[in-house]
């Protein structure tokens, strides 16, 4: 890497235009295509819309940008393998992608260890910019805590006592919980919460899960659930009439990823954070949403925006720093501002998490297909914790 | 919980019951007869769903339900005829690896036919809604599976007692030869056999729609809840089965009624495990009839060729003079899992003792290095050498419980304990990071460069096969090779054969440990997915590929396995059912592993 450095120091004292002939920019991509095919497949068509948009207009430094893309089989231990080999034999300058939070997690501590940047695309875990956090890596979307953050409003406003949650078994899961009930009891004292269930990740028991509930007798539910566990969830609530009694907020619900699959028997009246593609109409919103349906003849899912956005975001950067020195890039990163598809996001100093936001609403049926209703952007800066806080977790 | 809704919860558990028994009694009648380990079983289930799913769109819910559990039957059908049929006599667990390669290719397959998105089948129509029961709301659909499950069993139960084919079933599944002898037509018994086993499966995921959507991942998931379910009731046994599924629905229902959700992860694991503690054979089983033929007859195994892993030593040592960097990094994952494969072998091998859950040593030997240097703050060549005592000790405790088993019980309980292993890793957020396990466990500096830590793998690997085959080679290898092949002979000569497997597990756990170990420092990081099913049956995969009556073999099948992982991940679109593709292509053509 040292090495690599200094080359490129050699190249820009040498001559300023090294560049305009150089080779392209290697931008090492990896994520687990075929495990989490739903999400990922919108996002490789996300980060490959924006290359060519970005190599349309010239490149970046002069140099087309190339993207190595790589299945990093799901696993920690595979994918820093498949990280290495991004790293040392195809020489990439920055490494983007991941979804799972443990194997981001890996990999953001690889970036760490090899001095190369890591944009950290899907993981939503707070600690990869938090407790596990590094110089190193950066990461584009809103987390588990913000998201919950940006949910806790109208929790509060429903006014409910009696609280019951149910979230998949594993940290994402778990740090949902545990936001949620630390920012409602602040938000609205005297909450009880009655039950908690944490049903193994797309194993859930819905049946028994929703009767449990029941007996419970909860005024409200919060639910992190997605996917499969998601639509079971729905089925077998509506079927047993949980959901005539108690009003239900859920993390992510309104992503179309997760929220297509329900067609009909979409819950209405839910609060849910999610991504209405749509009703967006703001000029920067259609103009993706054009592109996007133009290229792939297919609307684009919240996956298209993540990965749109995330190849942009390096991209900036290494025009910011002008140079592809990791320490420069970092420099350039921290403190960027861009546009998106979602509007103008700023890349936090002070822990690497970018602002974007998410899309607060309600869920309701149109013409047998679910929507949000009621929506706002919730901008991702308003809902953080403390910087000193923040501090205190990084351990810096 | 009140009257009420103890009597819910107990529907609840009925109709999980019923879904379970529907997969599982496919899978026993398959193992009952063919002794076929059916990984598939899965994938048929997953198929009956797709199949369902689309063509409910078109002939409605009620129609596609048959239908789609034909077409799976009809898959079935071509996979028995094709390929399971060449390999019978092949040895055992061989089918298994076949089996796991229609895993990989059935997904792939399906993604690539129904894409990525997940697909909520319909409700029933005409139960498409819900009955009141004591004051509460239960779904109509419920109660049809709760009647389905019993209807089935008698079904089975009728076909099996009171007809003249079922009565050739029942003789092949106590003694296929002798069947045989007496004039069963083995083939096309295993043919109907195997037919009628997915037609449950198919029938099983089909009816399954309305309260659960299609996904890509339900394969592995219903796999695993299916050999829970026949391996408690007892291999081969319908009411075993039976009663396996209703307990496991009912100990379900119970954990999430009573609120320990979190219990869940691995409960129907517990439960096989109390139960094979105290039923060997399963709660209805009885002792397996050992099966003849050439699969069965172990060869001695040929003196270890120490020449060649010398000869093997120098040309790895000499590769960093000329190979680029990523081939060191490769390389490395090659050698650690070339001990893994290798400490699963003594096991397998020589001990005669299958075990598929090998990832819970590998991991807790990672686990433990992580944890005393993050942790307890240990230096790094301590913990790596502490790491593998642990995984030692682990495999002991383990395996006291499973040298009292043999054969598919035994290999099931390994699996149980792992699983229990995985869960306990999973959960124990403030000791092991939970799901996302332990961050930074880096090499001391000295060994941080590639290179280094290269040389250090390979010394330790290749040392650490060197001393594995020395052991298979002495006294100790041969008084576990006479427990394997004659259990009352070597007892009757004075070996204690359990205490020789006993010692077999703890050898087998502490190198399985030092892989381990080696794997998280060259990782950096560690997290469940060391201990998991994948990982058991990676290392199953590589010992099979290899040759299980081979000495190399297991070297080699890590290093193929790997590189195949490694280089068709990154050009081929579904590298999966690539990778099971030439599986297939090698189980055909070199029956007892490719090195032999």
């Amino acid at each position: 890497m040292s090495c690599k450095v200094l080359i490129y120091c050699l190249f820009i004292a040498v001559s300023s235009d090294a560049f305009g002939q150089g080779q392209s920019i290697k931008i090492g991509e990896l994520n687990s295509y075929k495990v989490f095919p739903a999400f990922l497949e919108p996002y490789r068509k996300g980060w490959q819309l924006a290359l060519e948009e970005i190599n349309r207009s010239g490149g970046v430094l002069g140099r087309q940008v190339e993207v190595v893309s790589r299945d990093d089989g799901g696993t920690p231990g595979d994918a820093v393998r498949v990280a290495e080999e991004l790293i040392s034999r195809e020489k990439a300058d920055v490494l983007m992608g991941t979804f799972a939070s443990n194997v981001g997690l890996a990999v953001a501590n690889l970036a760490n260890q090899r001095k190369i940047l890591f944009l950290a695309a899907e993981p939503l875990t707070d600690k990869i910019v938090w407790e596990n956090g590094n110089r190193y890596t950066f990461r584009l979307r809103p987390s588990t805590y913000m998201q919950v953050a940006m949910l806790v409003p109208e929790a509060a406003r429903l006014n409910k006592k009696r609280w019951a949650i149910v979230v998949p078994n594993y940290e994402y899961g778990q740090s949902a919980a545990a936001s949620f009930r630390k920012l409602l009891t602040r938000a609205q004292p005297g909450v009880e919460f009655v039950a908690e269930q944490a049903p193994p990740l797309g194993r859930i028991d819905a049946g028994a899960v929703v009767q449990a509930l029941l007996e419970a007798r909860p005024e409200a539910i919060f639910s992190a659930l997605f996917a499969v566990d998601l639509q079971k969830f729905v089925r077998e609530g509506s079927t047993r009439g949980l959901f005539k009694s108690a009003a239900v907020v859920n993390l992510l619900g309104g992503e179309p990823e997760y929220l297509d699959p329900l067609k009909d028997e979409t819950p209405e009246g839910w609060w849910v954070t999610g991504y209405p593609w749509r009703e967006i109409n703001t000029p920067e919103h259609r103009k993706f949403r054009d592109a996007y349906q133009k290229r792939w003849n297919d609307y684009p899912r919240l996956g298209s925006v993540v990965g749109y956005c995330a190849l942009y975001a390096v991209a900036n950067g290494i025009r910011k720093a002008g140079s592809l020195e990791a320490d420069k890039l970092i420099a350039a990163l921290e403190g960027l501002q861009m546009e998106t598809p979602f509007g103008g996001i700023l890349w936090r100093p002070l822990d690497h998490q970018s602002t974007m936001g998410a899309y607060v609403g309600q869920l309701a049926k149109q013409g047998g297909q679910g929507v949000m209703i009621n929506w706002h952007y919730a901008d991702g800066a308003k809902h953080q914790p403390s910087d000193q806080e923040v501090r205190a977790l990084r351990k810096e | 919980m009140s009257g009420s809704a103890v009597l819910l919860q107990f529907l609840n558990g009925l109709a999980g019951a019923s879904s379970l028994f529907l997969v599982a009694a496919g899978l026993s009648l398959i193992f009952g007869v063919s002794r076929i380990v059916n990984f598939a079983h899965g994938s048929l289930y997953m198929l009956g769903m797709y199949l369902a799913v689309s063509l409910s769109g078109t002939l409605g819910f009620w129609l596609s339900v048959p239908l789609a559990a034909a077409l799976v039957a009809a898959a079935g059908l071509v996979i028995e005829t094709t390929l399971l049929r060449r390999i019978y006599k092949a040895p055992e667990l061989l089918q298994l690896l076949a089996t796991f390669a229609l895993v990989l290719i059935i997904r792939d397959a399906a993604l690539w036919a129904w894409g990525p998105e997940d697909r909520l089948g319909p409700r029933a129509p005409g139960l498409a809604g819900a009955v009141a029961i004591a004051g509460r709301q239960f779904p109509q659909y419920d109660l049809l599976l709760i009647c389905l499950g019993p209807a089935v069993f008698i079904a089975l139960y009728l076909l099996l007692s009171r007809t003249r084919w079922g009565t050739r079933v029942r003789a092949a599944s106590q003694d296929r030869e002798m069947a045989a002898a007496l004039g069963v037509n083995e083939r096309r018994l295993f043919t109907a056999v195997f037919a009628l086993g997915a037609l449950l499966a198919g029938f099983g995921g089909a009816s399954a729609i309305p309260r659960e959507p299609a996904s890509l991942q339900i394969d592995l998931a219903v796999m695993s809840d299916a050999f829970v379910v026949v391996v408690v009731g007892g291999l081969g046994s319908i009411p075993g089965a039976f009663l396996a599924a209703l307990l496991i629905g009912e100990v379900k229902a119970f954990c999430i009624g009573l609120g320990y959700s979190e219990l869940t992860l691995a409960i129907e694991f517990i439960v096989m495990a109390v139960v094979l503690v105290f039923r060997p054979w399963g709660l209805l089983g009885r002792p397996l009839a050992e099966t003849r033929g050439p699969g069965t007859l172990q060869p001695p195994l040929p003196a270890p060729s120490f020449l060649l892993l010398g000869g093997l030593a120098v040309l790895l040592a000499i590769v960093p003079v000329f190979a680029g960097p990523y081939t060191i990094v490769l390389l490395t994952d090659i050698l650690v899992f070339a001990l893994f494969a290798a400490s699963l072998h003594l096991l397998m091998g020589p001990g005669g003792m299958p075990s598929f859950g090998h990832a819970a040593y590998f991991g807790l030997g990672a686990y433990t290095a992580g944890l005393l240097l993050l942790r307890a703050h240990l230096p790094m060549e301590l913990s790596l050498a502490l790491a593998p005592l642990a995984a030692a000790l682990g495999a002991l405790v383990f395996g006291w419980f499973c040298v009292q088993l043999s054969g598919v019980y035994l290999a099931m309980l390994t699996l149980a304990f792992a699983q229990i292993a995985w869960s306990v890793a999973f959960q124990w957020d403030r000791l092991t990071g939970g799901s996302n396990g332990l961050i930074g466990v880096w090499p001391a500096p000295w060994l941080s460069s590639k290179q280094a830590y290269y040389y250090l793998t390979l010394v330790l690997c290749l040392g650490a096969v060197a001393l594995l085959w020395r052991l298979i080679d002495s006294p100790f290898g041969y008084a576990l090779r006479a427990g394997r092949d004659s259990p009352l002979r070597a007892a009757a000569i004075g070996i204690d054969v359990r205490a020789q497997q006993w010692a077999a597990f703890g050898i087998a756990g502490l190198f399985a440990g030092v892989a381990g170990a080696l794997y998280a420092f060259s990782k950096g990081s560690i997290s469940p997915e060391t201990l998991s099913v994948p990982r058991s049956v990676d290392g199953l995969v590589m010992v099979l590929l290899g040759g299980v009556q081979t000495l190399s073999g297991p070297l080699w099948g890590a290093a193929l396995f790997t590189w195949l992982e490694d280089s068709l991940s990154r050009g081929v679109e579904y590298w999966r059912a690539a990778i099971g593709a030439v599986i297939l292509v090698l189980v055909i053509a070199f029956p007892r592993g490719i090195f032999k």
